[in-house]
């Protein structure tokens, strides 16, 4: 029944972790030193810019991103800015929660920030994509029947995973190994792409495996 | 309700963990009494006729060199020149074997037996005193480290030796100002291997060519801390040993012909370079002698070297020693050109009656020792004393067998104080371990079953508590008859192992009656064990809460991970809500509302609000969370963390500026304190009344802050700037906490004695608007009263009517249209307000207890309790409207487990750490600035000071039931309990309705913040037990183990005052109701 939207979302999850796998691998051949530790900034950010890069295209080749009613120029354009808008505005509301989490306050601020542009980048970002610049809807989707089609659930699944996987990435801050991946906030980062990509296989998966039971109103 | 059955169940669960608790600590924290008593040259331990002044004859070495190479196992000394690849740790040593084959007469290599624990404190208190250091020895002074038994470091001093030392810093906290000269280094960072070595080598050779010294002590650290960073088997320690085999050889190159050099390890390492236990690889040290003079010491163990150094080096054997002197080396007037020394038996028989002397003073001082053991080797001595003083007296000599039979003496001593004082004891520690786990399942069943044992009268207390008794004798007698003597701690674990195995018999039966009664209800006890159950974030957090427990880096930074755990779970609250739609207003959308949700006790406007609430108070908590990570301390283990500037008192402070911002800022704290506590009970209308507890209220408790104001005030000042008040502020600063002891006591029992705030109004029946209801059994509400009431206050009205209550005049209700109605302002807060009231008025007086800054913070704390009731209340008002409210009073685990984390969170705000040295003395002074005879007194305001956090979460536990009843919508009754009549708020007197429900929830309640409790200190115990090995077992785990084990009992105490507090007001109200009836019928 759902035969198609979950291929089509298998793919897109595909190239997504393709695209995350070449902005690891690629600057490695162009810029000196690059590795995941070391250059950890550098990294993060061009995963971020990749994923978004990636998401924007392939959901708006695939038609998952609502089409406006009006299209008028100055309609598209001011809901382009408001994306970009919420898009910072994320980023600053992470940037506070990790604060309040424990990160220091001033002295790491870009790497906190840094931290809060990814998960911005790996949520929020797909928010935007899939429900346009709506907070309401994004509240929404997040409960039980909250989702409104294949792309809402597999929304909730990545979020949820991205969300826990930089949750667990502090554990391992306090030990005491002293370890390149123990540094502020490479633990969190990792945690939140790994979780990410855990995400992008497992929401295709378990909507496979519960098509029987998924059933979604018209929006 | 019924009451005495939970207070009974409460305190008998109690009771098992805390003899779960007892057990495990007896076979774990080994205690010894410190003798605080020195010996003196002029001791008479020489037999009769002797001279008198001990330190007057020749001593047999002028000098000494002790080389102790940390962690040096005797593995790495022995030297096996057939292996051909050693690995890294083997044959590294060879100066050790070339010495003594080339020299034999001169030098010796033993193993060097080290007496648990392991550790290298202990092990250095350990061979300066000779006695067996325990993790905890009791002495006079807890708060710092230094010896203050007697040692051959004191004893040196005393003969006027000049001690030089070098190396690592433990010495110099050990034995400050001991030395002539020391050079101690940072011992700290175990990654760090050469910083203490080099620092060692820079001094060692120019210190020994020069002559101010007569010992020198040098503590090398590398080898150690290599063990523990890369193991022995790595090649850095080849490096280490190699480089220690240099220095061996350079110092004996340099050694006197008048000069011992002794080169031993404290301790051993395991295989994976850590130490701490009593396995053989960590006990056996190396131990390494040489003399450029031919010499024959036989020592085995470690305590032996002092009495045979003190007594090779001419000085008195330190009072607490234990070990045996190594007889052989005091040969009997050796041949011509010797030196003379102390014969054999001599020596023997000073360090017997050193030993006696010592276990005569210690068996006065502390019980630990079995009597009948004790009363044994006292026969011994005196046997062999006589023998001995006889035949001295009788001119001839001593029996040949005397020597050894003294010899045995020692030993037998030696092996009875280790038994006693240095093992493990694994039995215990187990059986420990078995009745903790089998008290916390207990609690956790009891917490799920307490409906169904509150309502069927199924578990009476009486058959386990005869079961435990009869259990208990049972096991006394038995020990009686086959061990002569009874331990008590083993009658009270098989007591407490019994009525654990009954309470679960019991509850299993009760179990399959009830569902065999109805089968819907009851399957709650099967149901809860499947993991999908456990699994939900409520429960992972307090596990994931007891797996930190269990890494020393976690307990390190326990403020921190515990803040990290109640903003998770915290932010876990509004997003389930918001999953389970209940969070928002249903959309608008009629398809949706229409299908998912039952339409009635919806009301947009009132989900909205509650939401509203519900966000904004979660906001409240965050920031007092985020606010109160600045009050802080450090531990040493955090390296570069710096201390809350709030922690130290204000008379330290030097600025004058910043100590009256900080005053300012505490006032105004306390000050909120109190407003905020008073503004709630004006608010639900208790301070109207004149009982005991609005007096308190309204007169004792402003009194005490304004008193605790002016004592920050006075002890503020410093001693110059008002010279001629000095006699008036001497005063103030002894009368002033007084005062406010004494008014906090007599607040305190002015809510116990007189708990009720309710304050009645009989209204004429004429201005009754009762005719014109219909004839509910309760009706009250609020603000009906007209502006003449009391202006500010907005009155509970409890309505009460006569004949509802009186069930069998009940008929009669409809003929008197013109009945008495009553008025009860404060009705509705009846239980909540003694209680809050009770906890604000000992925080108050905690806060006596801290540095002032801590004001703030106490502030914080109330802040966060209030957002913590608050956002418990508005999210089961929000599951309540939507008709999912799982009905009753029952609290869910959510609110618990933040309850019971924020009372740990808390802990370390208000500045508190889990180790000793952050213990905040001060306290003890407060109000006694000359110092206590007494150490109860002493102690026990420590103890208010250090759990000061767990007492007032503990004694607040019960708000917890009551809050959502105090923060009851209106209009929304209906979705409540028992199909009440919309309307009314009847508020708390909804438990007076359901005593059934309140008993069983106020029991669910404590037994589950009881078992939170539990379960932490369950798991800081197997944290314990498991890493006894570990490096920071005795600096991290079993400090840590202390503290949770001291907070649980803390916690339960003042839990089951807080629930006695609560029956009380239920007592009160009943008797309150009573009087009131004829009142109102006349
Ligand atoms: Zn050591
Ligand atoms: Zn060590």
């Amino acid at each position: 029944m759902w035969d198609h939207e979950i291929r089509a979302m298998v793919s897109t999850h595909a190239l997504i972790a393709a695209s995350m796998f070449m902005a690891t691998v690629l600057p490695a051949v162009f810029v000196e030193g690059f590795s995941v530790y070391r250059t950890h900034l550098l990294w993060l950010y061009c995963t971020s810019g990749a994923v978004i890069a990636v998401s924007v295209v392939v959901f708006w080749l695939l038609g998952v991103t609502p089409s406006t009613k009006k299209h008028t120029l100055g309609y598209k354009l001011s809901r382009l800015f408001r994306s970009c808008l919420y898009f910072f505005l994320s980023c600053l509301f992470f940037h506070t929660v990790v604060v309040l989490y424990g990160a220091p306050l001033i002295e790491s601020a870009l790497e906190t920030f840094s931290l809060a542009v990814l998960l911005t980048s790996l949520t929020t970002m797909r928010c935007l994509c899939v429900l346009g610049p709506n907070v309401q809807a994004w509240i929404r989707v997040f409960s039980r029947h909250g989702a409104m089609s294949v792309w809402d659930t597999c929304l909730q699944i990545t979020v949820a995973c991205t969300l826990i996987g930089a949750w667990m990435g502090a554990f391992p801050i306090p030990l005491d190994w002293d370890r390149p991946w123990q540094v502020w906030p490479v633990s969190c980062s990792l945690g939140a792409t790994i979780g990410y990509l855990t995400g992008l296989v497992a929401a295709p998966a378990w909507i496979h495996y519960h098509r029987k039971h998924l059933t979604y109103k018209c929006k | 309700m019924k009451g005495l059955p939970v207070l009974c169940l409460l305190l008998w669960m109690s009771a098992v963990y805390l003899v779960g608790i007892y057990l495990f600590v007896g076979g774990f924290l080994l205690v010894r009494l410190e003798v605080n008593r020195t010996s003196t040259c002029s001791d008479l331990l020489e037999p009769a006729g002797g001279s008198g002044d001990f330190c007057q004859g020749q001593p047999r070495f002028k000098r000494t060199v002790i080389l102790i190479i940390d962690a040096l196992k005797i593995d790495f000394a022995r030297f096996d020149p057939s292996k051909t690849a050693p690995r890294p740790y083997e044959n590294k040593l060879p100066v050790l074997e070339e010495v003594v084959s080339s020299r034999p007469s001169q030098s010796r290599l033993y193993p060097f037996r080290a007496d648990p624990p392991t550790t290298t404190m202990q092990r250095i208190k350990g061979f300066t005193t000779g006695s067996l250091p325990t993790f905890v020895d009791v002495g006079n002074n807890f708060a710092s480290s230094a010896i203050l038994e007697d040692n051959l470091i004191h004893q040196l001093g005393q003969t006027g030796r000049h001690v030089v030392f070098m190396g690592d810093d433990t010495w110099e906290s050990l034995f400050p100002k001991k030395f002539h000269r020391s050079l101690p280094f940072p011992s700290f960072n175990v990654k760090d291997l050469h910083t203490v070595d080099n620092g060692i080598l820079r001094h060692l050779y120019t210190t020994m060519m020069g002559d101010d010294w007569d010992v020198l002590v040098a503590h090398f650290l590398g080898v150690d801390h290599c063990g523990h960073r890369f193991g022995p088997d790595h090649p850095a320690m080849a490096e280490k040993l190699t480089q220690m085999d240099g220095v061996i050889r350079s110092v004996i190159e340099r050694l006197q012909n008048d000069t011992l050099l002794v080169v031993m390890g404290d301790h051993g390492m395991t295989d994976t370079g850590d130490h701490g236990g009593e396995s053989l690889k960590e006990t056996d040290a190396a131990l390494f002698l040489y003399s450029p003079t031919p010499v024959f010491p036989d020592p085995h163990s470690q305590t032996d070297l002092v009495p045979t150094l003190a007594l090779l080096l001419g000085i008195p054997i330190p009072y607490s020693n234990v070990g045996r002197s190594s007889y052989r080396y005091f040969i009997k007037k050796g041949p011509a050109g010797a030196v003379e020394g102390l014969s054999q038996l001599e020596a023997l028989w000073i360090n017997a009656k050193q030993v006696n002397r010592f276990l005569e003073t210690y068996s006065s001082m502390a019980r630990d020792i079995p009597p009948q053991r004790l009363s044994q080797l006292k026969d011994e001595f005196s046997r062999l004393s006589s023998a001995y003083l006889s035949s001295l007296r009788e001119g001839r000599s001593p029996p040949p067998q005397l020597a050894s039979s003294l010899q045995a003496y020692l030993t037998s001593v030696r092996d009875t104080c280790r038994s006693t004082w240095a093992r493990f004891n694994p039995v215990k520690m187990a059986a420990g371990l078995a009745i903790l786990a089998l008290a916390c399942l207990m609690c956790l069943v009891l917490s799920e079953l307490s409906q169904v044992l509150i309502k069927g009268s199924g578990l009476g207390l009486k058959a386990p508590t005869a079961l435990a008794l009869a259990v208990g004798v049972v096991v006394a007698a038995a020990q009686l008859l086959t061990q002569g003597y009874v331990e008590e701690i083993w009658c009270l674990a098989a007591g407490a192992f019994s009525s654990e195995l009954l309470f679960f018999w019991r509850a299993r039966r009760l179990n399959t009656v009830t569902v065999s009664k109805n089968g819907t209800k009851a399957s709650k006890f099967s149901r809860w064990l499947t993991p999908r159950r456990l699994l939900v974030a409520p429960l992972l957090i307090p596990l994931l809460r007891c797996a930190s427990l269990l890494s020393d880096s976690y307990v390190i930074a326990e403020g921190r991970v515990v803040t990290f755990l109640v903003f998770s779970l915290v932010l876990y609250i509004p997003i389930q809500l918001n999953w389970n739609g209940l969070l928002l207003p249903p959309s608008p959308d009629p398809l949706k509302s229409a299908g998912l949700l039952p339409p009635s006790a919806l009301s947009p406007s009132t989900v909205r609000k509650e939401g509203a609430t519900l966000l904004g108070f979660v906001g409240l908590l965050i920031s007092t969370l985020y606010l109160s990570l600045s009050f802080h301390g450090c531990r040493e283990e955090q390296g570069s963390c710096q201390p809350s500037s709030f922690l130290y008192p204000l008379s330290r402070m030097q600025d004058n500026q910043l100590k009256n911002l900080h005053y300012v800022l505490s006032v105004i704290s306390l000050g909120i304190f109190t407003h905020l506590l008073r503004r709630f009970l004006c608010h639900y209308g208790n301070l109207n009344s004149s009982g005991g507890t609005v007096f308190t209220a309204r007169w004792i408790l402003p009194l005490l802050s304004v008193c605790l104001g002016l004592h920050w005030a006075v002890s503020a000042t410093s001693e110059d700037s008002f010279r001629n008040l000095a006699e008036l502020i001497r005063v103030a600063q002894l009368a002033l906490p007084r005062a406010a002891f004494c008014l906090l006591g007599l607040g305190l029992s002015l809510i116990w004695l007189d708990p009720i705030t309710v304050f009645v109004k009989t209204r004429a029946a004429a201005s009754s608007r009762a005719p014109a209801l219909p004839t509910p059994r309760y009706r009250a509400s609020t603000g009906i009263s007209p502006q003449a009431e009391l202006h500010h206050l907005i009155p509970q009205i409890y309505q009460h009517m006569r004949r509802s209550l009186d069930d069998g005049e009940l008929s009669g209700a409809a003929e008197e249209p013109n009945r008495p109605t009553v008025e009860a302002y404060g009705l509705g807060t009846v239980y909540s307000a003694p209680l809050l009231l009770f906890c604000g008025l000992l925080g108050v007086g905690l806060l006596l207890l801290h540095p002032e800054g801590m004001a703030a913070s106490f502030l914080l704390l109330l802040l966060e309790m209030a957002a913590l009731l608050h956002i418990h209340a508005s999210s089961s008002t929000l599951c309540g409207l939507h008709g999912t409210y799982s009905g009753g009073f029952h609290v869910p685990w959510t609110p618990v487990v933040l309850w019971s984390l924020a009372a740990t969170q808390f802990f370390h705000a208000t500045g508190h750490l889990p180790t000793f040295p952050s213990i905040q003395w001060g306290a003890a002074f407060v109000g006694f600035p000359d110092g206590h005879t007494g150490t109860l007194l002493p102690a026990s305001l420590v103890t208010l000071n250090t759990f000061a956090s767990h007492i007032l979460f503990a004694v607040g536990c019960p708000l917890l039931l009551f809050w959502p009843l105090v923060c009851e919508v209106r209009g929304s009754g209906g979705g409540r309990a028992c199909g009440e009549e919309v309307g009314d708020a009847v508020m708390e007197m909804r438990l007076r309705e359901n005593p059934h429900q309140f008993s069983s929830s106020l029991l669910q309640l404590s037994a589950r913040y009881l078992f939170l409790h539990g379960a932490q200190v369950f798991s800081s115990v197997c944290a314990a037990a498991i890493l006894r090995r570990h490096l920071m077992v005795w600096k991290v785990f079993a400090p840590k183990l202390m503290f949770e084990v001291s907070g649980f009992l803390m916690s339960s105490i003042f839990l089951l005052i807080g629930v006695t507090l609560v029956l009380r007001v239920d007592g009160a109200v009943a008797r309150w109701f009573k009087n009131l009836v004829p009142d109102a019928s006349r």
